[in-house]
């Protein structure tokens, strides 16, 4: 549904993205994942039709983004980063608006469906200057879902919702990726490994890696860390967590709480525990760390650096 | 042109949001009232001395000439805000052709202006009724079709204009001051030429209105001035959100 091949884009002197190449096929969500200025919001404006490519060829729902713009821009839902809308008009006329604008026939229950979808109803007769910033954030992502597109591009869908909308705007995007085509940017590696079926990571304008976000994770990490943290003073903690034969890089954290790593593969967390408990502490907590998306980023970037 | 009408539509609705638009209005309607007043106040005078009837096209001369500055005002921030707003991101990803919107905000500016003017019927509705047999319609007809035609041309290239900046004022002043080099600057030098005033005077803004058809003359050369305007503002506009596109 989305094909991308040596796309490549300058601002003046600056090149934003550079030969990217990437797919999405029906039913798959794709994250987006990169630092800013990465490249994440030019490659989704291309792809959305808003701005042509340097070079290198975009196939967006069987159309490419140059030649045949519109009929891309009737397939695909999106919701830009910034989440612009006409503050000063009222919900459910803003949605009619851009409903009208894309030929949607018998408009006016669609508008009310798709206000339901993102839970908005109660707010549809409200101006949109009058809303809180994840309220906006919704209208925008209605104005995405009101076509049914067959590809959603989605720049920081959940930036600004509180966690609970954030849990339901997740399963939304979930449900919709069953069947269309779903592209979306973030910097939570928790969410894309929540919500995407495949991540591409993004620097300088280059994908630097591209897999499932879990066999990135095991690839990238190779082995896993633990925080252990006990009642009371924990003095010689590390020293018996130490003791645990296969566990490594035993940290004291400032807070009392002791860090360590073992080898992905066996997992060492009911060694430990049973050597804390037998040592007379009150275990409260044993919890796996994921890697962040900086870490990994850092990782990979500093592959890439060594390679050359 | 569906899509045309669509965002026409938002935009004459949206005039009446806004604070500037009423002003405007108002802007052009009360000076108009007081010199129809007047009008009717002077030739009631002079009929006792064998004045001859009124006529209504005082009244529409005065509305373009008051649009030269007030039109500005209406198209300034048609297309410069959407891209402050970051909303032109919004309309330049939906399916709609470039052309379609910045069409459609003329026709939204041209419709409130259309609007103002259907106001302005009633003083020769009421002009005729004090005059004996009654005032001359085709006069009226040639004045409100040559009004259309200059408001046309105008918001259009005030359009056009507003697509090319992101302030609004910015936008403002470019076309007040184009506005006012066509209206009263190009034909001046028109009467110490020695060939050629015939060309800067075709060209002035007024001069077709003013002279021909608020007179009741519609003149071939006048209506293509305008309408040619209206096209280059509109294809400007188009560019100008084009280039904004590969920028």
């Amino acid at each position: 549904m989305i094909k991308v091949s040596g796309l490549t884009k300058d601002y003046g002197a600056r090149r934003a993205i550079h030969n990217l190449s990437f797919d999405a096929q029906q039913g798959e969500i794709v994250g987006f994942l990169g630092p800013n200025g990465a490249g994440k919001t030019t490659t989704m404006r291309i792809l959305t039709g808003y701005m042509p490519p340097s070079d290198g060829e975009a196939i967006v729902a069987g159309y490419d983004v140059v030649e045949e713009s519109l009929e891309v821009r009737k397939r695909v839902g999106y919701l830009p980063e910034t989440v612009p809308l006409y503050q000063d008009m009222v919900v459910f006329d803003y949605l009619k608006f851009m409903g009208e604008l894309r030929h949607i026939p018998n408009v006016d229950g669609r508008v009310n469906e798709v206000l339901d979808m993102v839970g908005l109803l109660s707010r549809a007769d409200g101006f949109i200057g009058n809303l809180s910033k994840g309220m906006k954030q919704r209208v925008g992502l209605a104005q995405a879902l009101l076509h049914r597109p067959e590809v959603l591009i989605l720049d920081e869908p959940t930036i600004g919702l509180d966690p609970g909308q954030v849990v339901e705007v997740r399963e939304l995007i979930r449900e919709i990726g069953r069947e269309r085509t779903v592209l979306l940017s973030t910097h939570l590696l928790h969410e894309a490994q929540n919500i995407c079926d495949r991540v591409l990571i993004i620097n300088k304008g280059k994908i630097v890696a591209e897999d499932t976000t879990e066999n990135l994770q095991a690839r990238l990490i190779g082995a896993e860390r633990v925080i252990v943290r006990v009642r009371g003073e924990a003095d010689e903690l590390a020293d018996t967590i130490k003791a645990v034969k296969g566990v490594r890089k035993v940290e004291t954290l400032e807070d009392g709480g002791v860090e360590f790593e073992f080898a992905s593969g066996k997992d060492l967390r009911p060694e430990v525990a049973k050597q804390v408990i037998k040592d007379g502490y009150d275990l409260l907590e044993l919890r796996p760390l994921g890697m962040s998306l900086e870490e990994i980023f850092l990782e990979l970037t500093g592959n890439e650096a060594k390679k050359k | 042109m569906r899509n045309i009408w669509t965002i026409a539509k938002r935009e004459y609705d949206n005039y009446f949001n806004s604070p500037l638009a009423y002003v405007v209005a108002l802007a052009i309607l009360l000076p108009l009232g007081i010199y129809f007043a007047l009008i009717m106040f002077v030739s009631a005078d002079q009929a006792f001395y064998g004045g001859g009837a009124p006529q209504t096209n005082p009244i529409t001369w005065l509305f373009v000439f008051l649009m030269v500055f007030l039109s500005p005002a209406l198209t300034m921030r048609l297309l410069s805000d959407e891209a402050r707003m970051g909303t032109l991101e919004l309309m330049l990803t939906a399916p709609v052709r470039d052309f379609e919107l910045v069409a459609g905000k003329w026709l939204g500016a041209m419709m409130f202006v259309l609007s103002i003017a259907l106001v302005t019927l009633v003083y020769p509705i009421i002009m005729n009724n004090f005059v004996s047999p009654g005032i001359d319609w085709m006069l009226v007809l040639a004045s409100y079709i040559g009004l259309i035609l200059v408001c046309s041309a105008m918001l259009a290239l005030g359009v056009g204009i507003s697509a090319v900046f992101t302030n609004q004022f910015a936008a403002f002043f470019t076309t007040l001051g184009l506005f006012f080099f066509l209206w009263f600057m190009i034909g001046l030098p028109a009467g110490y030429l020695p060939t050629g005033g015939e060309v800067l005077n075709y060209l002035s803004l007024s001069n077709h209105f003013s002279q021909s058809m608020n007179n009741g003359s519609m003149t071939l050369g006048g209506i293509a001035y305008y309408l040619s305007l209206t096209a280059l503002g509109l294809f400007v506009g188009t560019t100008a959100i084009e280039i904004r596109r590969w920028r």
